[in-house]
């Protein structure tokens, strides 16, 4: 998702959970982010849901990459990266799985049955491929290309309304790894299309997706990670360069 | 409890390719079903209505997609033997990093070189070699990806070498002169017995992708 990024000083803030105080120096965790990105907020979504502290520093990804940041994930240079203990992992789900088999307590993100887990990381690829994709392209694409996104998108998003049915979320009773990664159509997806005029998802074709998106983004944690609709909506008014943001 | 396995494969597919590996790592008898893609079986349609695609592992009726996913799945049911993710969470994600990078990367560059002529090849062929060399830096000295055992990222990237003489004579390059550990790599693996029995003869491949490449290539 191309964005631009009007923040260009680095911010270091305290996670967001209310912990304060000096980190443990043995459990050092850093995320490197941007904002407005729905792939950063993956991992802080998961971390605060598991209650783990973190440091968050907000990337110059358009501007100037930080050497942090290049070093931490000099594949792909973009963010989000996790930095647990001075060891790097990079891709937003990889990062969600990485939280997940690292910090025992707290709510898990994903199924205990191997048939389950492969189920939801199905559809969790299914948002971060096909979907997502398309989505971006729909939006910020080649002008030429994007009524074929649109549907392409579409598509998708019939496919994820029968998947959730009458679940509250895709993750049954609580948010999992299908949620984190549909964050975009949870809550982006809203303000872009108002921004942009342009509709994919409505409710009356979408009631179980509205109704899922409601649920999500009223949860108590995931509602104080989303980045401000206003700020989101101002960002989306300017044109975009490409996507710096990582699956 | 029964474990009836049902793979429907197509057999130069480098992704079922995986799966054919995965399945003999852990041991596990499976039924291997040939498809023909111009012509799906209504088993394939049913079991995979999203993609429709191969490979398909069907698990005591149930089924399960996408080759990496099937790889965790099997690793994850079968785990008495043969781990085929660290156990390590780092390296799992260090695994699950590089199997995502070959996921995203490969697939698309390989296929410009054999599909397509011309400029748009040239630069295909180079993003190609680009990538077979991060490939390459990353295995650095090690035996194998995650160090000295076979495991995840070996497997998802095996399968491809089978088509490196088809990008070879199309492309007009040489893998072992671009990346020379690789190609040490490629032979090491290709002494692991489920690795031998999985993989087709390369010439084979090579023969198949002439033919898929007059439907795309006019010469």
């Amino acid at each position: 998702i191309a964005q631009e990024n009007t923040y260009t000083q680095t911010q270091r803030t305290e996670n967001q959970t209310g912990l304060t105080g000096k980190m443990n120096q043995e459990e050092q965790v850093q995320v490197l982010g941007l904002w407005g990105s729905p792939f950063s907020k993956r991992v802080e979504m998961v971390l605060q849901l598991k209650g783990i502290p973190y440091e968050y520093i907000e990337e110059d990804v358009y501007g100037n990459k930080s050497p942090m940041l290049l070093k931490y994930n000099p594949i792909h240079k973009k963010v989000p990266v996790l930095v647990h203990n001075g060891r790097s992992i990079a891709e937003s789900l990889v990062i969600v799985e990485y939280i997940e088999d690292t910090w025992k307590t707290g709510p898990t993100i994903l199924p205990q049955d191997p048939y389950e887990r492969a189920m939801a990381r199905f559809w969790a690829k299914y948002v971060d491929e096909k979907v997502m994709v398309a989505m971006g392209k729909a939006f910020w694409g080649p002008e030429s290309e994007r009524e074929k996104e649109r549907k392409e998108a579409y598509e998708g998003l019939i496919s994820l309304e029968k998947e959730i049915g009458d679940k509250r979320f895709f993750g049954g009773e609580t948010i999992g790894i299908v949620d984190i990664a549909a964050d975009f159509i949870g809550y982006w997806l809203g303000i872009v299309q108002e921004v942009s005029g342009v509709t994919i998802m409505t409710a009356e074709e979408f009631p179980n997706l509205k109704r899922w998106s409601e649920d999500f983004v009223g949860n108590n944690i995931i509602k104080e990670v989303l980045p401000p609709k206003q700020k989101l909506a101002a960002l989306f008014k300017t044109p975009f360069r490409s996507a710096a943001t990582s699956g | 409890m029964t474990n009836e396995v049902i793979l429907l494969d197509f057999w130069p597919s480098m992704f079922g390719m995986r799966t054919r590996i995965a399945l003999r790592e852990k041991g596990v008898e499976f039924e291997y079903r040939e498809e023909d893609l111009r012509n799906k079986s209504p088993l394939l349609l049913q079991m995979n209505p999203i993609h429709k695609k191969i490979p398909v592992l069907i698990h005591n009726g149930k089924p399960v997609n996408e080759s990496i996913i099937q790889v965790q799945y099997i690793d994850e049911v079968w785990s008495h033997k043969s781990p085929i993710l660290p156990s390590d969470p780092y390296q799992r994600a260090q695994a699950r990093f590089w199997a995502d990078f070959i996921d995203k990367k490969m697939y698309d560059a390989q296929r410009k070189v054999w599909a397509t002529k011309g400029e748009e090849q040239e630069t295909g062929k180079k993003d190609f070699i680009e990538i077979l060399k991060t490939l390459e830096s990353e295995l650095g000295d090690k035996p194998y990806f995650a160090g000295d055992d076979f495991g995840y990222v070996d497997i998802a990237l095996i399968g491809f070498s089978t088509w490196f003489p088809a990008y070879e004579k199309f492309g007009n390059f040489s893998v072992e002169q671009e990346c020379p550990k690789l190609t040490a790599w490629v032979k090491k693996c290709l002494q692991r017995e489920s690795v031998a029995k999985s993989l087709p003869e390369p010439e084979k491949v090579t023969e198949f992708v002439s033919m898929l490449r007059t439907k795309f290539v006019a010469e």
